[in-house]
C-alpha cells in the first residue's frame, strides 16, 4: 500500500478542517489554563456531561480522545509500552495504558503542549466497566478528586423512571454540589439550559448529516468520515455556539453534496464510484486509520451507518437534550448511550441500519481492548445474518496498539467480503 | 461424617457439570424452581424466599471440552462466558429456570443481553449493583432493583414474596455466613487443619445446595476438621485475591499449597462472605440487604472505591487479620477488573512493605509447574528473607 502518497495529499473537506481546527484549540486552551487560572475536568465520550461542565467554567479534557489523537500521530505504541513496563497488564485497554504511558513520558499532550493534570475527573460511568477502574488509577497516581455518577445499563432493554431519578439524584446531590465546590462557581441552571438549546441544533443537523448516507451514493462515510464528524459533538464542543456553527457549516457542505450527487470525500479526493455499502459495528483503529479507510474506498465501500459514530450519543432516533428538563434529559441522553444498550437493543439498532441505509451487509471490527464493544460480537454477526438475510464479515484490530493491527490480514478478509457480497448479488439477480 | 467423606461429597458436587443436585432437589417437590446467579454477588435471600434454590454458576472448570461455547467469543475474551454458554447450550442448565447476572465487568454484562436472545425461554436479568454508596441515592436505586427482582420472581412462583418471608430468609443466610465466616477463622488459625482446597470444595457446595444444607455441611467440616491431627507445615501465610469470578482449576490451589504457601484469606466465593456483618432480620427487608450491602461489603475490583485512600484496604485488613505475610494475586486471563486493579493494590502493599507475586490463569489452565514453581520461589522468599 503506498501509504507515502496517501499522506503527500490529504484531502479533507471545509468541515473536517474546521473540526481539526477546534480539537487543536482545545489542546491549547487546556495546555494554558492553570496559568491562566481556569481548572480542567476530564471527562469520558459517552456519557460526555460537556454542558454542565462548562456551566462551572471547567477546561475540558477527554481522555479516550487524548489516546486516539496520540494513536493517529503514531505516538501511543510507546506509551503503552511504558505502561505496560510500569505494571499494566498486557491484557486490559490500550486507551487507558495510552493515557498512563502519556503521563509517564511527561505530561505532553498529543499536540506537543503541555496537558496538565485534571483538577477533577467526573467518572460518568456509561457502558464501560474500564472507565471505573481508568479513572482510579489516574487518582492513585495523581491524587485528582474523583466524582461517580453511576448509570445503569439498559440490562431489559429500556430506561425505567428509577434509573432516571438515580441519574438525577445524582447530579443533584452530588455531583453538581461538588462541581460548584471544585470550581468556585456557582450553578446557575438558565445557563445549562442556554448550552442545551445549542447542543440540540447541533444534534438536529448531526442527525440530517448522518442520514444523508440513506442517499445514493451516499455523500459521506458514516464511519471513517463520520469520525471528523462526531468529533465536536462528542468531545468538549457540544453546547457552545462553535458546534452550532460547525454543525450548520456541515450540514450545508452535505446537502450541497447530495446535490450534486457527490460521493464522499476520502483523503485522497473524492470516492468515485460507489460499489459497496456497508454498516460498521465498532470502533475504528486509530494507529493504522487512514490505511485501514484505504481498504475501502480502493474497493468502493462506504460505510453508510456506523454503531461507533453513536457511542457518544444516540440522536438518530429521536433523542435531543431537552433544555425544559436539563436533569432528566442529562440523565437520558447517559442511559441512551450506545455502549449502555444491551445486546437485543444493538442488534435492533444494526438490523434497522441494514435496512433503512439499503446497506449490502454488516462489517464488525472487533476491538481487543473493548470488552464493551466486543464480548458477544460474534452473537451480532449471526443475528444480523440470520434476521437480514444479508452477509457479515469479521476482522479484528485494536484501538491504539499498533501492535494488534495487521494490515495483510484484514485486507485479505475484506476483498473476501467484497467478493462474497458480489457474489451474493450476483445469485439475487438469477 | 468424616472430613474425608465430607470432602469427597463436595468434590462430588463440584465435579457434576450436570448439575445433578440441583435436578434432585427439585424433583423432590412438584413446582419448584432453581435460579442460576453469575459471579460476584446476588442478594440470594430474594430467590430463597421466593421459595427457589439459587445456584452459583462458575463456569465449567477444567474438565469441560468447549466447543459452541468458543464459537461465540475472540481468542482476547476470558474463558467463564464461553464455558458458561457452553453449559448452556449443551443442555446442562435447563434445571435453571432463570439467571441472573449481577454487574462485574463488561463480558458478564454482555453475556445477560446473550442469554436473552439464546435462552429465550428462560427469565434472564441483569442485576445492577449500585456504585455510590449513601442510602438515600445508591440505596433507593438498589431497593428498586431488588424490588424488580422481588417482583419477577413472585411472578415465576405464582405468590407473592412477603416481607416475613424475606427477613425469615435473611435469618438463614445470616447463619450461613457466621459458617463461612467460622470456616474462615478456623483456616487462618489452622490452616494445616483446614487446607484450602478443601475449604474451597466446601464453599462450592454452596453453589449448588440448599442453604440450609449447606450451613450444616460446613459446621459438620469444622467439627470433624479439628479431630483429626494434621502435620503442621512451616509454610508461608498468604492472602490469595483477583479470583472472585472465573475460578482457578483445583489443581491450581492444591500447587499453591504444596509449593509451600498456607491460604489464609481469599476472595474465591465472594458471594457467601460478601455481607460482612449480619443483615437486620427485623424492619424492611430490602432495605436492610441495602444497608448491609452499602455499607458493611466486602471491598473488591468491580465496586467503586470513593476515596482514593480506601484503595486496598480490605486486602490490608485480611493481610494483618489473618496473619498473612504475603499476597497472591492470581487474576484470571483478560479479567479486567482484576487486572486492572493490580497495580493499585500492588502500591499499596508496596507501601507497606508486604511482599506480593502475581500471575494469571485459565479456568482450564493445565500446566502447574510454573505456578508451582512461581509460588514456591514466593513462600521460600518469605521464610528466607521476610524481616521476621
Amino acid at each position: 500500500m503506498n501509504t507515502a502518497a496517501a499522506k503527500k495529499a490529504v484531502v479533507k473537506d471545509d468541515a473536517m478542517n474546521l473540526q481539526k481546527e477546534m480539537i487543536a484549540e482545545n489542546y491549547h486552551q487546556l495546555a494554558r489554563a492553570h496559568q491562566e487560572g481556569k481548572k480542567i475536568s476530564a471527562t469520558f465520550v459517552p456519557g460526555n456531561l460537556n454542558e454542565l461542565l462548562m456551566c462551572f467554567d471547567f477546561v475540558r479534557r477527554l481522555p479516550e480522545t487524548d489516546a486516539l489523537q496520540n494513536g493517529m500521530r503514531k505516538k501511543s505504541g510507546k506509551m503503552i509500552m511504558d505502561a505496560e513496563r510500569d505494571g499494566h497488564s498486557e491484557d486490559v485497554c490500550t486507551y487507558v495504558k495510552s493515557d498512563l504511558g502519556m503521563m509517564l513520558q511527561g505530561e505532553v499532550g498529543p499536540t506537543g503542549e503541555a496537558m496538565p493534570h485534571p483538577d477533577v475527573l467526573l467518572l460518568s460511568y456509561t457502558g464501560c466497566f474500564t472507565f471505573m477502574k481508568w479513572f482510579e488509577l489516574v487518582r492513585q497516581k495523581y491524587g485528582c478528586e474523583t466524582l461517580m455518577l453511576h448509570v445503569p445499563y439498559q440490562g431489559d432493554g429500556r430506561i425505567n423512571p428509577a434509573m432516571r431519578d438515580y441519574v438525577v439524584n445524582q447530579l443533584k446531590d452530588k455531583i453538581i454540589p461538588a462541581l460548584e465546590r471544585i470550581s468556585g462557581v456557582k450553578f446557575d441552571i438558565d445557563r445549562l439550559r442556554s448550552y442545551m438549546r445549542e447542543s440540540q441544533k447541533a444534534e438536529e443537523d448531526l442527525v440530517r448529516v448522518l442520514q444523508s448516507a440513506k442517499q445514493r451514493p451516499s455523500p459521506i462515510d458514516g464511519y471513517f468520515g463520520g469520525v471528523y464528524y462526531i468529533g465536536p459533538i462528542f468531545t468538549a464542543f457540544r453546547g457552545t455556539p462553535e458546534a452550532t456553527r460547525f454543525y450548520a457549516t456541515l450540514r450545508a457542505e452535505i446537502e450541497e453534496r447530495v446535490r450534486q450527487g457527490k460521493g464522499p470525500v476520502t483523503p485522497e479526493g473524492e470516492m468515485a464510484e460507489e460499489k459497496y455499502r456497508l454498516v460498521v459495528e465498532g470502533p475504528p483503529n486509530w494507529t493504522s486509520f487512514r490505511d485501514f479507510w484505504k481498504m475501502f474506498y480502493d474497493e468502493g465501500a462506504v460505510v453508510v451507518a456506523s454503531t461507533y459514530a453513536k457511542v457518544g450519543g444516540v440522536y438518530d432516533f429521536g433523542f435531543r437534550h431537552d433544555a425544559e428538563r436539563p436533569l432528566e434529559s442529562l440523565a437520558e441522553y447517559c442511559l441512551g448511550c450506545y455502549t449502555n444498550l444491551n445486546f437485543p437493543q444493538r442488534i435492533d439498532m444494526i438490523c434497522k441500519y441494514i435496512d433503512e441505509y439499503q446497506a449490502d451487509g454488516l462489517l464488525i471490527n472487533s476491538i481487543k481492548s473493548c470488552n464493551s464493544f466486543s464480548a458477544g460480537q460474534l452473537l451480532i454477526l449471526r443475528e444480523v445474518e440470520k434476521r437480514t438475510g444479508k452477509p457479515a464479515a469479521f476482522i479484528e484490530s485494536d484501538l491504539v496498539d499498533p501492535r494488534y493491527f495487521s494490515a495483510a490480514n484484514i485486507k485479505n478478509r475484506l476483498e473476501s467480503y467484497f467478493q462474497m457480497i458480489k457474489q451474493k448479488r450476483a445469485a439475487a439477480v438469477h | 461424617m468424616s472430613t474425608k467423606e465430607i470432602v469427597a461429597r463436595c468434590e462430588q458436587l463440584f465435579e457434576d457439570l450436570d448439575f445433578s443436585a440441583v435436578k434432585q432437589w427439585k424433583a423432590a417437590a412438584p413446582g419448584r424452581k432453581a435460579i442460576g446467579y453469575m459471579p460476584i454477588y446476588v442478594p440470594r435471600e430474594i430467590v430463597h424466599a421466593a421459595g427457589m434454590l439459587p445456584v452459583g454458576v462458575f463456569g465449567g472448570g477444567d474438565q469441560l471440552e468447549v466447543i459452541q461455547g468458543d464459537a461465540y467469543y475472540q481468542s482476547y475474551i476470558c474463558r467463564i462466558p464461553r464455558s458458561t454458554l457452553e453449559l448452556g447450550l449443551t443442555g446442562r442448565l435447563d434445571c435453571l429456570d432463570g439467571m441472573l447476572f449481577p454487574s462485574i465487568c463488561d463480558v458478564i454484562r454482555n453475556l445477560s443481553g446473550m442469554w436473552q436472545i439464546l435462552f429465550k425461554d428462560k427469565y434472564v436479568k441483569y442485576f445492577d449493583l449500585p456504585q455510590t454508596y449513601d442510602d438515600a441515592t445508591g440505596g433507593s436505586f438498589y431497593v428498586h432493583e431488588m424490588q424488580t427482582l422481588r417482583a419477577d420472581l413472585a411472578r415465576l412462583a405464582g405468590r407473592e414474596i412477603t416481607d416475613d418471608q424475606l427477613r425469615a430468609s435473611i435469618a438463614v443466610y445470616n447463619d450461613n455466613r457466621r459458617a463461612v465466616r467460622e470456616l474462615y477463622a478456623y483456616r487462618a488459625k489452622k490452616p494445616w487443619q483446614a487446607p484450602t482446597s478443601e475449604v474451597y470444595l466446601l464453599l462450592r457446595a454452596g453453589c449448588v445446595l440448599p442453604v440450609e444444607e449447606h450451613t450444616r455441611l460446613v459446621r459438620q467440616y469444622l467439627a470433624q476438621a479439628d479431630l483429626e491431627k494434621r502435620a503442621q507445615r512451616d509454610n508461608a501465610r498468604v492472602v490469595l485475591t483477583g479470583a472472585f469470578c472465573e475460578q482457578p482449576p483445583l489443581g491450581l490451589i492444591k500447587s499453591i499449597e504444596m509449593a509451600g504457601c498456607y491460604v489464609v484469606d481469599d476472595d474465591f466465593q465472594l458471594v457467601q462472605s460478601y455481607l460482612l456483618e449480619d443483615v437486620s432480620a427485623a424492619g424492611d427487608p430490602l432495605e436492610a440487604l441495602s444497608r448491609a450491602f452499602l455499607h458493611h461489603s466486602a471491598q473488591t475490583s468491580s465496586k467503586y472505591d470513593e476515596k482514593k485512600e480506601d484503595k486496598g484496604k480490605f486486602l490490608l485488613h485480611q493481610v494483618k487479620t489473618r496473619g498473612a505475610e504475603g499476597v497472591v494475586f492470581a487474576a484470571p486471563s483478560f479479567c479486567d477488573p482484576a487486572l486492572l486493579e493490580r497495580p493499585m493494590l500492588q502500591e499499596v502493599l508496596a507501601k507497606h512493605k508486604i511482599p506480593y507475586t502475581a500471575f494469571k490463569y485459565a479456568e482450564n489452565t493445565g500446566q502447574m509447574a510454573p505456578i508451582r514453581e512461581q509460588a514456591g520461589t514466593f513462600a521460600d522468599s518469605i521464610k528466607l528473607w521476610s524481616a521476621a
